[in-house]
């Protein structure tokens, strides 16, 4: 299946003599040589020079205002997440309770972004959320694997889509992309856009199985180009997971995107980020890549569930002066 | 105002304990200076006294040299490779005992950045010398005979951009080899080599194996001709180097220079874009573009000169140039006035001369010596920015067609210090690397150093190399 | 370890026989006069993956001094604790191997630093196990601290020495680099209970392998004190295994093992042993050091040891533009 022009924004360049040239991007997934052309026509990436970038941008210190101001931020980014097998209602309600007063005992404490589940979840989080402004994100498509029939995974985003999700977060086909087969990758990306309606969508890449940062640039473009909102890295349920210098090579590629074809994606890590420490890291990386356009939760997302008790522990710190401990928190 | 703005975040200054005046470190101890010449030394960040040191005269660098002998041929000259050695592992765990003290010193008398101090200076400084510690006993290895012997004293003379790794790369070498040091720190920048001295009190290194005198350059001009040094080590400008040379001609003194640079930066149109960016950008603004291997020509490849502009001028523009002392500093101060006084006349004969001048918007704090990171672009070979070594914050921006016009464009200069590849094609970094006239080649990587690797230029940059097995041939006997 | 004069609580264990007397001390507190305090004994187990566990079959056997004096039930190591100890072995490989030769000096510095701290217990123990004065002991004991230091600052130049470019006769870049054989089995000296032993374990791991050390049957109370400074010195779990025991059980295991790349024979005595051992290594051609009966453990080292378990790799890589 060939699908042409999904992407919005054609731009133009100058070709020689002052020509208007149209560098509309939706060509290139006019065929399965087209896009691989593309995609391997990206520039490479220097693994070294990339993580020694991350780990520089890693030692800048936030401290007292501009620690505050991160904190906050960042619990304004997370994207309270339940994704196990033993899920039920009632832990679903829970998490509902602390994504709208993440600290019981400071009602000034912002709400988080969302809250992440389960298909079968979301009538539930929509039910105890509606009217919060929390939003509902789904995971769909099979989720985490992704191995299952195409007809399957769409009937697994449309589920969820009715139940009320407003985002879908969706997996690429791993196996497909490893072994070179872009079109398809694209492909389903586009089909499940379409099966998500009005639902933002997120494409997790699983930058854990793509291995190479060059992998996960030339995976980052491919969903972008299919039309997804988001680039998310993981699914959380493979090491490793999100990294700084992973993170780094998307938002890169968000950049670069935009500067091509004026229009934003948002970048989402996802998994491993456990610490304020992490998180903070985080929003440098986005500040000093991407730029301050994307500090915002429209545009940046933490996969996240152990990371908002931190995030509030360092907040109550850095309110009262006093080192806190868990039991002044819920445990949900 | 922007979204994320970082607050202050400042690195204690309490760590250190400057004095109000220094002496001599000779034999062991601190002395007056004979002489009663003395010279302030200022916190160029904020044009703050510091400290006083003395102006060393004859009188004092005779006493120093003395000292040296005396320590070389009853002491150190004699002592096993296993006892010099465990001394200079001793001063290796010293200096890591106290690495944070050091850097915060280093930050505040030289002007870099701590986070450079913190990161790169010191910890270079502390493998500096438990590499040379391993090779005191183990000479005989090396490659340059069956018993090596040292030379004897060294008079070692080293500039102001590093100054302790500068120390670190003169010290650690000669003392393993055998031979005796009297050091003359930058005039600029004495007090982390008079914290050393103290480093070597309290690892208990005998007297006077280490000497440090301080003083400008007359005094360096008495050290290294002095007749009873037997090795001359020195770092620091062509100009001088030339001097020196000359003043040794037609003695028994061996030499080696470390001395200017004009490096040209080469990107392909293949390089890996953002990490080339990373490289051009810490190769010429890492320490204030105050080192003298610093990637000061970018040699772009015309097909992508645009873009690479672009990215780079939007990467410069998150320069963070401020204190020096606050841990998100990127640029520090320049070390000097006369420093600061000569990267502005450069860079005015730089738009004199036609080329375009560009810097990120910057605000430069009222007090101390600062330069904004600065781009050229429209140079060419023949104006003075892309000939002369500016040793400041400023890039000269050529580009080139063919690989073959880049190595010609590189290698056409008197210095040959280093030089720097960007590609991701293997084959051609090898093949480039081969015909660079440079002594050091990074490959998509930039201003990388390690106790390990040889370091030294071709040309007019100098001769000898420090670092690695190579760095022990200046200390040794022929 | 310091017996007390007379022991109130009975009889001790009936295995060995008791000592009235005051018994040469070989450990902890020897400057304490017998008579004031009850000395706390040491216990003396393997040490496998940085802990220290009793052996998998419970045995255990007296160590004597020189003079033949109770010292010690020792663990006595099985063929399951070699096949555990080489299976933590290959697991620290590639953390080891994969470390800086920086790093890898760092701690082996670090593991001279302890090593000098507890000088006087190593004296104490290589005293009266070889059955040496006080002088001769503090001089093996010298020389086996600075052997170690010797050996640390070889880490970042054994590659520099025995690692080379090669000028071959094309447009090639070509460049010969040392790499570590992997997982090694050492034989310790019979005698020589720490100089010995430091001389043959520290030339394997500064070069990056891992190892399993079997120590001198007769002799081994240094190497598990010398276990002691490794657990203590930032040396990562199993980059060193130590098992004491009979050497005539447990090597033939270690040389027979697929999963070793090399074996150092110095502690096999007879030579018909070592002749045995050499065969079953081969086996799996490890790389194999045979005992030199007449080696000097005072004289200052060469290379061997360590080349012996390197692995030079050479690359090409054309050059073109």
């Amino acid at each position: 299946m060939t699908v042409t022009a999904q992407t919005t924004g054609a731009t133009t360049g100058h070709g020689a003599g002052g020509r208007q040239v149209d560098h509309s991007l939706g060509d290139v997934a006019r065929s399965e040589a087209a896009l691989r052309t593309f995609l391997h026509g990206l520039a490479g990436v220097d693994q070294v020079g990339a993580d020694a970038r991350a780990a520089v941008l890693g030692t800048r210190s936030i401290k007292t205002s501009a620690k505050e101001w991160a904190i906050d931020l960042g619990i304004r980014m997370v994207d309270l997440t339940t994704l196990e097998g033993a899920d039920t209602p009632g832990k679903v309600r829970a998490l509902c309770a602390k994504a709208q007063r993440p600290d019981p005992s400071d009602p000034k404490c912002p709400p988080v972004a969302a809250v992440c589940v389960y298909p079968s979840m979301v009538a539930t989080a929509v039910r105890e959320l509606r009217g919060s402004g929390v939003h509902v994100a789904s995971v769909a498509t099979a989720f985490p694997s992704g191995q299952a029939p195409m007809a399957v995974k769409l009937d697994d985003t449309r589920a969820a889509v009715a139940a009320g999700a407003d985002e879908i977060d969706m997996v690429i086909n791993r196996g497909a992309f490893l072994s070179g087969r872009y079109l398809e990758v694209f492909d389903e990306i586009v089909a499940v856009k379409e099966a998500s309606g009005d639902a933002h969508l997120k494409v997790i890449l699983e930058t854990g199985e793509l291995a190479t940062y060059d992998n996960v640039r030339r995976a980052s473009w491919l969903a972008m180009l299919a039309g997804g909102d988001f680039i998310k890295t993981s699914t959380g349920k493979v090491a490793p997971a999100a990294t700084l210098p992973v993170t780094l090579i998307m938002l890169e590629a968000v950049r670069d995107f935009r500067a091509v074809t004026g229009r934003q994606i948002g970048v989402k890590p996802a998994g491993g980020i456990r610490t304020s420490k992490d998180a903070i890291k985080y929003l440098v990386l986005v500040n000093e890549t991407a730029g301050e356009d994307w500090l915002d939760p429209n545009w940046f997302r933490f996969g996240a569930s152990t990371l908002l008790n931190d995030l509030l522990m360092q907040r109550t710190k850095m309110a009262t002066g006093r080192y806190s401990g868990p039991d002044y928190f819920t445990l949900d | 105002m922007p979204t994320f703005e970082y607050a202050p975040a400042p690195e204690s200054r309490s760590i250190v304990d400057i004095r109000s005046s220094y002496g001599l470190f000779i034999n062991g101890e601190f002395v007056d200076g004979r002489s009663g010449d003395t010279r302030k030394t200022v916190n160029p960040a904020s044009e703050e006294v510091l400290a006083e040191v003395v102006e060393a005269g004859e009188a004092d660098v005779d006493a120093a040299v003395a000292a040296a002998r005396h320590a070389y041929d009853q002491v150190w000259g004699r002592m096993r490779g296993a006892d010099r050695a465990k001394y200079l592992y001793r001063i290796a765990r010293v200096v890591q005992e106290r690495a944070r003290e050091l850097a915060v010193l280093e930050s505040i008398d030289n002007g870099k950045p701590i986070r450079e101090s913190r990161d790169v200076d010191i910890p270079l400084v502390a493998a500096h010398f438990f590499y040379y510690a391993g090779w005191a006993d183990k000479l005989k290895h090396a490659g340059f005979g069956e018993n090596p012997r040292p030379i004897g004293v060294a008079g070692q003379v080293i500039p102001w951009n590093f100054p302790l790794l500068m120390l670190a790369w003169k010290i650690a070498p000669a003392l393993a080899a055998g031979n005796t040091v009297v050091l003359k720190p930058a005039e600029t920048t004495p007090l982390t080599a008079l914290a050393f001295a103290e480093i070597c009190q309290q690892a208990e290194l005998p007297p006077g194996a280490v000497n440090i005198i301080t003083g400008g350059g007359e005094t360096g001009r008495l050290l290294v001709e002095h007749p009873d040094v037997d090795k001359v080590a020195f770092t620091g400008s062509t100009e001088v180097g030339r001097a020196i040379a000359k003043s040794v001609a037609g003695s028994q003194k061996r030499l080696t220079l470390e001395l200017g640079g004009k490096a040209a930066n080469i990107v392909f149109d293949d390089a890996a874009i953002d990490q080339a960016v990373e490289g051009i950008v810490n190769g010429i603004f890492f320490n204030q573009g105050h080192v003298c291997c610093a990637g000061s020509r970018l040699l772009v490849q015309e097909s992508i000169a645009e873009p690479l502009l672009d990215r780079l001028k939007r990467r410069m523009a998150l320069l963070r140039l401020g204190d020096p002392l606050d841990k998100n500093t990127d640029i520090g101060a320049i070390n000097s006035a006369a420093q600061l006084e000569r990267i502005r006349e450069l860079s005015s004969a730089g738009e004199a001369e036609g080329a375009d001048r560009w810097s990120p918007p910057c605000e430069l704090p009222a007090r101390g010596f600062w330069f904004a990171p600065t781009l050229f672009t429209g140079v060419s070979q023949a104006h003075r920015i892309a000939r002369e070594e500016i040793f400041g914050p400023v890039l000269s921006v050529l580009t080139f067609r063919t690989p073959a016009e880049a190595v010609e464009k590189a290698n056409n200069t008197p210095y040959g210090l280093s030089a720097g590849v960007w590609t991701e094609k293997g084959s051609r970094i090898l093949a480039i690397a081969d015909q660079l006239r440079a002594g050091v080649v990074w490959a998509n990587t930039f201003n990388k150093f390690d106790p390990a690797s040889p370091f030294g230029g071709y040309k007019e940059s100098g001769y000898g190399r420090e670092g690695g097995r190579h760095g022990l041939e200046a200390y040794l006997a022929h | 370890m310091h017996p007390p004069k007379a022991d109130p609580q009975g009889a001790p264990p009936p295995v060995h026989p008791p000592k009235a007397q005051s018994r040469p001390s070989a450990g902890a507190d020897s400057s304490t006069p017998a008579a004031s305090r009850l000395a706390v004994r040491k216990t003396y187990k393997l040490f496998i993956g940085g802990a220290f566990p009793r052996s998998e079959s419970g045995r255990s056997y007296v160590v004597s001094s020189a003079e033949g004096e109770f010292l010690a039930n020792a663990a006595q190591a099985s063929r399951k604790d070699v096949r555990d100890a080489v299976k933590v072995a290959r697991g620290a490989v590639a953390a080891w191997a994969g470390a800086t030769a920086y790093n890898r000096g760092q701690v082996l510095y670090r593991i001279a630093e302890m090593l000098e701290g507890r000088r006087a217990q190593f004296v104490d123990e290589v005293r009266v196990g070889e059955g040496l004065g006080k002088s001769a002991a503090e001089s093996a004991v010298n020389a086996a601290i600075d052997r170690w230091v010797w050996y640390a600052g070889w880490s970042d130049k054994i590659a520099q020495v025995y690692g080379n470019a090669n000028p071959v006769a094309g447009p090639y870049f070509n460049l010969t680099s040392p790499e570590p054989t992997g997982v090694v089995g050492v034989l310790a000296p019979q005698d020589s209970s720490l100089l010995g032993l430091v001389s043959v374990l520290a030339p394997v791991i500064v070069t990056g392998n891992t190892c399993v050390v079997l120590a001198s049957d007769a002799r081994p109370l240094p190497a598990i004190t010398l276990a002691e400074v490794l657990a203590t010195s930032d040396l990562p779990g199993g980059v060193v295994n130590l098992l004491t025991g009979q050497v005539a059980e447990t090597a033939p295991w270690l040389a027979g093992h697929m999963d070793v790349n090399a074996i150092d024979l110095t502690g096999a005595s007879d030579p018909g042993f070592a002749t045995d051992l050499e065969v079953a290594a081969a086996e799996n051609l490890k790389r194999v050091v045979r005992p030199d009966h007449s080696e000097d453990w005072t004289a200052e080292p060469g290379l061997d040891r360590m080349l012996a378990f390197l692995e030079p790799k050479t690359v090409w890589h054309p050059k073109g533009i």
